[in-house]
């Protein structure tokens, strides 16, 4: 095997989850928290609030899952991110603590069919190896060893010893279903409304189902944290796009399902289905009520060939199903996690479009800043709203990000 | 790289392509009413595309793909050619469309229907999209006429997950289309107009028919197909059910019946009714109802899009098919034991699909163990795609067609309440199952594969935490573009 630079393994070295529950346990004891939105975000924030003792609702204007959640890639490889290893820390272990099957697998394969994907692979690897993540460098016969629906056009790859995938909607419900077991209540066909302030703090949040006292809120609403957030006087820059993917039949089960590359992301489900997505979004108008459609686009064709010249061996597989989902993105695409100055027991979590696979550690974070204030585990400074004070009003437009005239005249 | 001047390199733009053809009027399904229409469409000078999926690949038909054809036809359906030639030549109609210049297409299913509205903006115009055995190609259509008909609803029992056991309209499509059915003796399971036709259409093509089983005490169609169906001497079970279905490597052997008689059959026929095929309506996002006397869910009004035959709703004869079928489906449930499959491609059994359990590859600790129906309804009116989901039950290579339909009669009789209750789980393009080679752009434009990222292209998202906002940020940037992994 062609190694790299470094070669460490992700080495977090420290105490393991069922410690870290232990400690945080009682710590919130009795104290009110509505969670607005029910995706993964909001909902493993209520969990990890509920383990300190909270007492949460999730407040969701559909089911759980329904938006971004419950349709994306599954991917849980981040590591760009301050949360990552966090992540990395808590997935292997979050089946046996939610008591729920997640789905989740461990390791990434990513193989280029085009010299330009080759060199950014490698440059990857490199960064990675750099940071401590290891990454091995493949050859092409390597990968085709390793996936066997690969074909002659590999040119190589690199395999992350690190990161995975799960099942989106097994997680949500996981934790919405853990959530309930540690006694937290989840309104389902809920939109919230509007918030009722006093003194600097929200004391109570309003949904079409009743009003909910509070002594926190946190705004995990996705694309909608921006309306929501402007009823309290606090502007968050977001703008929503359309994500597409699709899904085969099932295929002989791969060594590593994680596999990807050729400007896909995706993998085999533990069932054997390939679902990819990828390629060009399209910007949208945001809606308080939520999107009218998630309707899918002929780039279906276009994704069954990426995924043909990824698996040529899968070539024959019937493709079964395609869909859409949602997702919100901040001007620099990072997240903003992040407790406002006003109303001081308002916290605020978008993790502008890449958000599923850090789900286990975005809401440790976010329990954090609820109930402590910062968070305890990684810096996330550079994830505050205050990042854009003074953003231009027509940051979409300088960007090319605004939404279709036909969208928002309709 | 963000330039910040106005344009997002990596957004769809202008990159959906336009269609490689246009006609004024494009019609899915050469049945009768998609013949007549697409007749009378050229009769008023439109140019005109008549597509129809049959022949249909010997694949698809193994996956019941579009009728429960249950495994039972012959060898013959793998001779593409021989089937193009029987089918085209079944149907006196076709020739005559095309002889008034009418382009019709055969083997070629209609997987999509895309348009502007909620959510999209960017396709240049309102598409069909077809394939057939070489390719996918989208098409432009002043106005789309679908005909696509009806499909058989299939409701589970013991046994039924085996070869043998298939849907009477492609016994129907076998018999008088493909001259292709593989059985030699077959029993029917209902006994409304669909299943007197049926009895006698086999029994005119020389099939053996053992018999129709009724539920109700009486058989339910029209009197006068009763009398002719009692006169070609085969016997009604009334008051009776099918308790399950035995056989061997080949399939089905024998029935026994719920008063315990036995039947010797290598065919049994569900013909307790038919859905309209409202797929391409229902996965554009079109607007569908519930009516029980045209069918179950029907089309609601969608512009610019016509609905003509049976896939617009069956002719409405007072009977209530809903009823029908729900009164069928309790008493097959009485029947099965829990262990019995509902969806096959899946393996979900009725327990499994009832208590929302996941797949047999995962654990079930006691907190999934103790999940069910009944605590997901606690919740609030529960979705049919999240159960979907959760259980499996429909995410298979049919695409839901052995099961979507019991599923929501299944569903509606735990939550006590009429069928709609929990709805019918959506479909999904693409609505036939079409492999990746066939459905894949190979002519896509260089716009399409010069603009193509992994995301959403934005390079600061993916620039690691500690180098934010340090000179490493610009190189990360440069380097990756915005190819990352998710
Ligand atoms: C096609 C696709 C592929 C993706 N692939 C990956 C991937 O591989 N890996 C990865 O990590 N991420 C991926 N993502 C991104 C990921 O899905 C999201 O970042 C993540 O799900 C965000 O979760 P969330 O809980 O913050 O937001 P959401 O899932 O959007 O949840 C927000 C919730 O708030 C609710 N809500 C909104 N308004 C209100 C209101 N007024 N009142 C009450 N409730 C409200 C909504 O109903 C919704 O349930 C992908 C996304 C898409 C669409």
């Amino acid at each position: 095997m062609t190694n790299t630079g470094t070669n460490f393994g992700l080495n977090v070295g420290r105490e393991t989850p069922q410690e870290t529950m232990a400690t945080i346990a009682g710590t919130a004891n009795a104290m009110k928290v509505v969670i607005v939105g029910g995706g993964v975000t909001g909902l493993s924030a209520g969990w990890w609030l509920a383990r300190s003792g909270a007492a949460v609702t999730v407040l969701d204007k559909g089911i759980v899952g329904w938006e971004a959640s419950g349709r994306n890639g599954g991917g849980a490889s981040h590591y760009q991110s301050p949360l990552f290893e966090e992540e990395q820390r808590m997935w292997p272990e979050m089946d046996a603590l939610l008591g729920y099957p997640t789905e989740h697998q461990k390791e990434r394969i990513v193989m280029a069919v085009t010299e330009k994907q080759l060199r950014q692979y490698h440059y990857i690897a490199k960064m990675n190896n750099e940071m401590g993540y290891r990454v091995d460098l493949l050859e092409a016969d390597q990968v085709r060893a390793m996936v066997p629906l690969a074909g002659d056009n590999c040119l190589g790859g690199m395999h992350y010893r690190f990161g995975g995938h799960a099942n989106p909607q097994r997680t949500v419900q996981a934790y919405a279903w853990a959530l309930q077991d540690l006694g937290g209540r989840i309104c389902q066909h809920s939109p919230v409304t509007g918030f009722e302030t006093e003194g600097g703090k929200v004391v109570a949040v309003h949904a079409t189902s009743g009003r909910y006292e509070c002594d926190a809120v946190v705004v995990a609403a996705g694309p909608q944290i921006g309306a929501l957030m402007a009823k309290l006087g606090v502007s968050v820059p977001l703008a929503a796009a359309r994500a597409e993917m699709i899904v085969t039949e099932p295929a002989p089960m791969m060594p590593i399902g994680g596999v990807d590359g050729n400007g896909l992301y995706g993998r085999q489900t533990m069932r054997g289905n390939l679902a990819y997505g990828g390629g060009p979004h399209e910007w949208l108008a945001t809606f308080e009520a939520g999107p009218a459609a998630r309707p899918s686009s002929p780039l279906t064709r276009n994704l069954a060939r990426r995924v043909a010249e990824l698996f040529p061996k899968a070539a024959h597989l019937n493709v079964i199903r395609s869909w859409a989902g949602i997702v919100e993105n901040t001007p620099d695409g990072r997240p903003i996690i992040d407790r406002m100055k006003g109303p001081e027991n308002v916290v605020v979590a978008t993790m502008s479009g890449v958000g599923f696979g850090l789900s286990p550690a975005s809401g440790h974070a976010v329990r954090d800043l609820v109930v402590d204030g910062q968070c305890s585990f990684t810096d996330i400074a550079k994830l505050s709203l205050s990042r854009f004070d003074g953003i231009e009003p027509d940051w979409r437009e300088q960007r090319g990000w605004q939404a279709p005239k036909a969208e928002l005249a309709a | 790289m963000h330039a910040n001047n106005g344009t997002d390199p990596s957004a769809i733009g202008t990159r959906l392509p336009a269609p490689e053809a246009r006609y004024d009027i494009v019609v899915i399904g050469a049945g009768p009413a998609g013949i007549f229409a697409a007749r009378e469409g050229a009769a008023a000078g439109k140019s005109v595309l008549l597509v129809d999926e049959h022949p249909v690949p010997g694949a698809a038909m193994g996956n019941d793909v579009p009728l429960f054809f249950g495994g039972r036809m012959t060898a013959a359906t793998q001779n593409a050619e021989r089937m193009l030639e029987t089918v085209f030549m079944s149907e006196p109609g076709l020739e005559a469309a095309m002889d008034e210049g009418i382009e019709v297409l055969l083997g070629t299913s209609a997987w999509g229907v895309y348009r502007n509205g909620p959510g999209m903006a960017a396709l240049p115009e309102a598409v069909v999209a077809l394939a057939d055995a070489t390719r996918g190609w989208l098409v432009g259509f002043g106005e789309l006429v679908l005909a696509t008909g009806a499909r058989d609803l299939a409701i589970g029992f013991p046994g039924w997950n085996q070869p043998g056991v298939m849907g009477a309209a492609a016994l129907t499509m076998l018999l008088s289309r493909y001259e292709a059915f593989a059985g030699k003796r077959v029993l029917l399971m209902g006994s409304h107009d669909l299943a007197l036709h049926t009895a006698l259409l086999a029994r005119e093509k020389g099939v053996d028919v053992a018999g129709l089983v009724e539920v109700r005490d009486a058989p339910q169609g029209d009197p006068a197909l009763a009398e002719a169906v009692r006169a070609a001497q085969i016997p009604f079970y009334l008051n009776d059910a099918v308790a399950e279905a035995r056989g061997g490597i080949d399939g089905v052997e024998s029935v026994r019946l719920r008063s315990g008689a036995e039947i010797a059959c290598d065919t049994v026929v569900l013909a307790i009714g038919l859905v309209p095929s409202i797929e391409l309506i229902d996965a554009m996002g079109g607007k569908r109802v519930l009516d029980g006397a045209r069918g179950g869910y029907v089309p609601g009004e969608n512009a610019g899009i016509r609905c003509v035959g049976d896939c617009a709703g069956l002719a409405d004869t007072g009977f209530d098919h809903v009823a029908y079928r729900m009164e069928w489906a309790r008493e097959l449930g009485q029947l099965s034991a829990p262990d019995t499959i509902v969806c096959q491609c899946e393996e979900v059994t009725r327990a499994d699909l009832l208590g929302v359990q996941p797949p047999h590859y995962l654990e079930r600790p006691a907190p999934m163990a103790a999940r069910s129906l009944d605590t997901l309804i606690k919740d609030g009116p529960p979705n049919p795609d999240q159960i979907k989901r959760l259980t499996r039950a429909g995410m298979g290579v049919c695409q839901g067609r052995r099961c979507r339909d019991q599923v929501a009669m299944m569903l509606a009789m735990a939550a006590n309440g009429p069928f709609g209750t929990v709805p019918l789980a959506t479909h999904r393009a693409p609505v036939r199952p079409l492999p990746l080679r066939i459905l894949a752009d190979w002519e896509e434009s260089e716009d399409m594969r010069s603009g193509w990222d992994v995301w959403f292209g934005i390079p600061t998202q993916w620039v690691p935490y500690r180098d934010i906002d340090t000179p490493r940020e610009r190189e990360h940037q440069q380097a990756i573009a915005g190819n990352m992994s998710l």
